[in-house]
């Protein structure tokens, strides 16, 4: 326990995410070794902010990240998933109906 | 005005000589996280130079080049404190750069205040970015806290900061080493 947080016996590895533009979800960029926060934030900023390549920065001990990868689906719902629904087929009958119409886009509206 | 482009010149040389020492670091620092940073100021200081020696170079007729590499080591106003080759010593390091940018930030708010508004303006520019090497300093100060060698070492530098004049025979080699494409090719320029 703990022992991935530690790198080499010497810092703490904090994980970054980076928010390309003001507005954007921030995205996981990579992950910097650092005796501390302070040191982790002066890292973080050199390696993925020092090009003007993000508008803003986290930076989280990777200990405070929760990794969940325990996921039961022992049935097989499969209609829990997105791809539990045909839509690709649904969507390919729908553009033949289409294509065969002569009205082409009006196809069915009346 | 003379008084105004020797005291440029002065910056510009401690910011070139010191940042071709930081840069020594480079692949070899402490890890790599910091082989990044410490090269990445390295990259800075060298960044202050071409710009102060292209304002110093504009009243004297000179490029930055010419100024960097042309002149002889005599004309180089460097203080001893940065022509020192610190590695492998990591304390030593940190003490100068802490010392370093301790007089640097004194030196820049002077300069901020010039009524010469292009100084006063690249003045500015540099300050924000010395900021982060301040932080950096800062960092690794409070890290080494209560390390005997940093003690040591700021001790053994700190008359050393503004020592100029006369040059260290590492300041030689090092001129040596940075001007030799330069001399081994007339009027090169990169």
């Amino acid at each position: 326990m703990g022992a991935p947080s530690h790198a080499g016996g010497s810092g703490l590895i904090y994980e970054v995410f980076r928010q390309e533009r003001k507005g954007q979800a921030f995205a996981h960029a990579g992950s910097v070794e650092a005796p501390n926060k302070e040191f982790a934030e002066a890292y973080a900023r050199e390696q993925y902010g020092r090009r003007g390549e993000s508008a803003a920065l986290w930076v989280v001990p990777r200990e405070a990240v929760h990794e969940i990868d325990d996921f039961a689906d022992e049935l097989q719902k499969n209609y829990h998933r997105v791809d539990g629904y045909p839509l690709k087929e649904k969507l390919g009958r729908a553009r033949e109906l289409v294509a065969k119409s002569p009205h082409g886009l009006s196809a069915g509206a009346g | 005005m003379r008084d105004q482009v020797q005291k440029i010149l002065e910056m510009a040389d401690d910011e070139l000589i010191l940042g071709w020492r930081n840069s020594e670091w480079t692949g070899i620092a402490p890890l790599l996280e910091e082989d990044v940073a410490f090269s990445s100021i390295a990259q800075n200081e060298i960044g202050h130079a071409r710009a102060l020696y292209e304002l110093a170079g504009r009243e004297l007729g000179v490029t930055a080049d010419e100024l960097a590499f042309d002149r002889q080591p005599e004309e180089y106003r460097c203080s001893r404190l940065v022509e020192l080759r610190l590695v492998p010593d990591w304390a030593a390091t940190i003490a100068r750069h802490y010392l370093y940018e301790q007089a640097d930030a004194e030196r820049i708010d002077a300069l901020k205040q010039s009524d010469d508004l292009k100084l006063a303006g690249l003045a500015a520019k540099i300050d924000r970015e010395e900021a982060y090497h301040r932080m950096h300093a800062q960092m690794w100060f409070d890290r080494l806290g209560d390390e005997p060698r940093l003690a040591a070492a700021l001790e053994e530098l700190r008359p050393l900061v503004d020592a100029r004049g006369e040059h260290t025979p590492e300041f030689l080699e090092l001129w040596e080493e940075m001007t030799s494409v330069r001399r081994s090719l007339a009027g090169a320029t990169w």
